[in-house]
């Protein structure tokens, strides 16, 4: 029961590279219930990260796939899982140099806890990759608790060879899910604006990569400037603004084709689009005539909505996960400020009041308790969060210029983009609890990111 | 002794006048006949300045000359425009009113210290701030587009107080100008 349900993905065309994921249930026993002397507590912003054996995982028969030998791939897969669980911060990774042991096929299932108590591991991963007939591989994966002797997860996935890397994911996540207690976010995506050249004529193109930062592709040119993309709730589809024939406007774009197409024709500059809950609706701003007020349209339909209607600039809206609220940002009281408005426009209300600073780009957490933001005061941007009421803010960075947060599907999580003075913009993320802060690599510059929701 | 000097300085300067006229027989030929709108200025009694000046009228650089500038700046996190603005803009606007055949973009700017979708919307406020303006002083609105590029495009790099004011400005960009 506290196996991560794992949802059927049939997906079109080139989902026999990408998806494929299946969870196969029949193959694993459920377990017992959670062992309670085993966790992980994610809210003190861990000093002390729990220290986790990761070996290779084995193979019943070394076979060439699509993807290398399923020996190789097990390889692969540990250092994949070992690399997704030492990036949350939450845990230690034992180096491989100090195992006393390996594992073959009957240690997967009925470990030698002793070889893994000694190094010091308080839990355990193992695992095996097995080629299938029909071309496609299993990837078995098993969490242990070293000192009580039990199996906290027995997971399977089936996939492709080629996203073999989903799999590795999809076990850290089991992992992570089980000593944690919440779901994880290690099978998702980034979705951010790759920047290279000088200031004056930087060129942007939009970029998708796993979260790990592998699979990097750039998915526009940099013919035209592009800006904020946001990923859909079905993670496929992505909206951003493009400066396509010198007309900033919104689009609408499919990841695994290519496609995309221009949403609604406004007169007018139209920006800062984001999807709702459901994917049918996008929320954004339309500047007209110096005033710039907040719009929905119709994915589908076309048809628009009006929700705000006062002098000054309102933008930057983002739906709360229930899709009942919307957070924004406004200038009506004399400064940029965050707001907080149902879903049709009524009951608008300011929700930050830090003395002196401006505050933008809200965004709603995946749990809705929180909206994440930027804090402009005192030199300084910073990244911070609030409840929805304007209770309890906190600011997690301390830097000259961090701005525009995104928020990892569990909402544990912050992605961000931090610019240099002088030029400059790199990708960092950091834990909510404030800790953990990492710098994400990417090939060039980066900045606008948007973090997908956890793949089915 | 006054006359004596006075020849010999005469003689000296003949002499002088000789040896020029000889090194100019030295020098290539002189140039070909000046073209029709040369010989016209010269034929001109009394030439005014904008006569010998290579600008062309109608073109970006007499927009430059007569508007003093293509731009104007703003004050932080503001889009109202000053005396200077103002001044720039109606000498914008008179050569507008000569040459109706020119459209103008208006480009709205910020600098880099404000957040993305913010400063797109305050570099519209600003391209909308000295449209406005341009209309006021008999520009046509069907001449006039905007554009906001937020803090997408700065004039200048760095992330200095001076670089940031250069950089918060509506610029007037010319199409269908003559060319210069």
């Amino acid at each position: 029961m506290f196996l991560q349900p794992l949802t059927l993905s049939l997906s079109k065309g080139p989902s026999l590279v990408q998806g494929l994921l299946l969870l196969i249930a029949a193959l694993f026993l459920a377990l017992p219930a959670a062992a309670q002397n085993l966790s992980v507590d994610i809210n003190q912003g861990i000093s002390r990260p729990l220290p986790i054996a990761v070996p290779d995982f084995t193979t019943p028969g070394t076979v060439d796939t699509a993807a290398g030998t399923t020996t190789t791939l097990g390889e692969q897969v540990a250092d994949v899982i070992t690399n997704d669980l030492a990036s949350s911060g939450l845990f230690r990774p034992i180096d491989q140099l100090a195992f006393t042991t390996s594992v073959s096929m009957p240690d997967v299932t009925a470990p030698r806890y002793t070889n893994w108590r000694t190094i010091g591991a308080q839990a355990l991963v193992t695992g095996f990759v097995e080629a299938r007939g029909d071309g496609t591989i299993t990837v078995g994966c098993y969490l242990y608790d070293v000192f009580s002797q039990q199996a906290l997860v027995r997971q399977g996935f089936n996939t492709t060879p080629r996203a073999w890397r989903r799999a590795a994911h999809k076990c850290a996540d089991a992992v992570y899910s089980r000593l944690t207690g919440e779901t994880g976010y290690f099978d998702s995506r980034i979705v951010y604006v790759s920047e290279t050249g000088p200031a004056t004529d930087r060129i942007k193109r939009l970029a998708i990569m796993d979260q790990d930062g592998a699979n990097h592709r750039f998915l526009t040119n940099g013919q035209n400037l592009v800006l904020t993309p946001r990923f859909a709730p079905n993670q496929e589809t992505l909206t951003y603004l493009s400066y396509a024939q010198n007309r900033p406007r919104i689009y609408i774009y499919d990841v695994e084709t290519g496609s995309q197409r221009l949403v609604g024709d406004f007169p007018n500059m139209s920006f800062a689009p984001r999807f709702s809950p459901n994917g049918r609706t996008l929320v954004f701003s339309q500047a007209r005539a110096g005033n710039t007020d907040i719009y929905t349209v119709d994915v589908n339909s076309g048809s628009v909505r009006r929700l705000t209607n006062t002098p000054g600039i309102d933008t930057a809206p983002s739906f709360s996960p229930d899709g009942r609220r919307i957070t924004f940002e406004s200038d009506r009281g004399g400064s940029q400020q965050i707001y907080v408005m149902n879903a049709d426009g009524s009951g608008q209300r300011r929700i930050s009041f830090g003395d002196g600073a401006r505050y933008g780009t809200p965004v709603w957490s995946p749990r809705g308790d929180l909206i994440a933001f930027t804090r402009m005061g005192g030199g300084k941007f910073r990244i911070g969060v609030m409840r929805p009421d304007g209770t309890g803010e906190r600011l997690l960075t301390d830097s000259w210029q961090d701005e525009g947060p995104t928020w990892s599907p569990n909402g544990r999580v912050i992605m961000f983009f931090r610019s240099e003075r002088g030029g400059g913009a790199q990708l960092h993320s950091i834990d909510l609890t404030g800790v953990n802060e990492r710098r994400i690599d990417t090939p060039l510059q980066g900045s606008d990111p948007a973090w997908s929701p956890l793949r089915p | 002794m006054k006359t004596a000097i006075s020849r010999t300085l005469l003689i000296g300067l003949l002499v002088t006048a000789t040896a020029c006229a000889r090194n100019d027989e030295e020098l290539p030929p002189p140039p070909p006949p000046q073209d029709p709108v040369q010989q016209s200025q010269t034929q001109t009694p009394t030439p005014t300045p904008n006569v010998r000046d290579t600008v062309i009228p109608g073109s970006m650089a007499d927009f430059m000359r007569q508007a003093g500038a293509d731009r104007v700046f703003f004050a932080l996190d503001s889009s109202t425009l000053d005396a200077e603005a103002r001044d720039t803009l109606r000498r914008q606007a008179a050569w507008l009113d000569q040459y109706e055949n020119v459209r103008i973009t208006v480009e709205g700017h910020a600098d880099e210290r404000g957040t993305r979708e913010y400063n797109l919307a305050l570099g519209e406020r600003r391209a909308n701030a000295a449209a406005t303006y341009l209309q006021q002083q008999g520009v046509d609105s069907d001449r006039i587009t905007t554009i906001s590029y937020g803090k997408e495009r700065p004039a200048v790099e760095g992330s200095s107080e001076s670089a940031w004011a250069q950089n918060r400005r509506a610029v007037t960009v010319l199409s269908g100008a003559a060319a210069s």
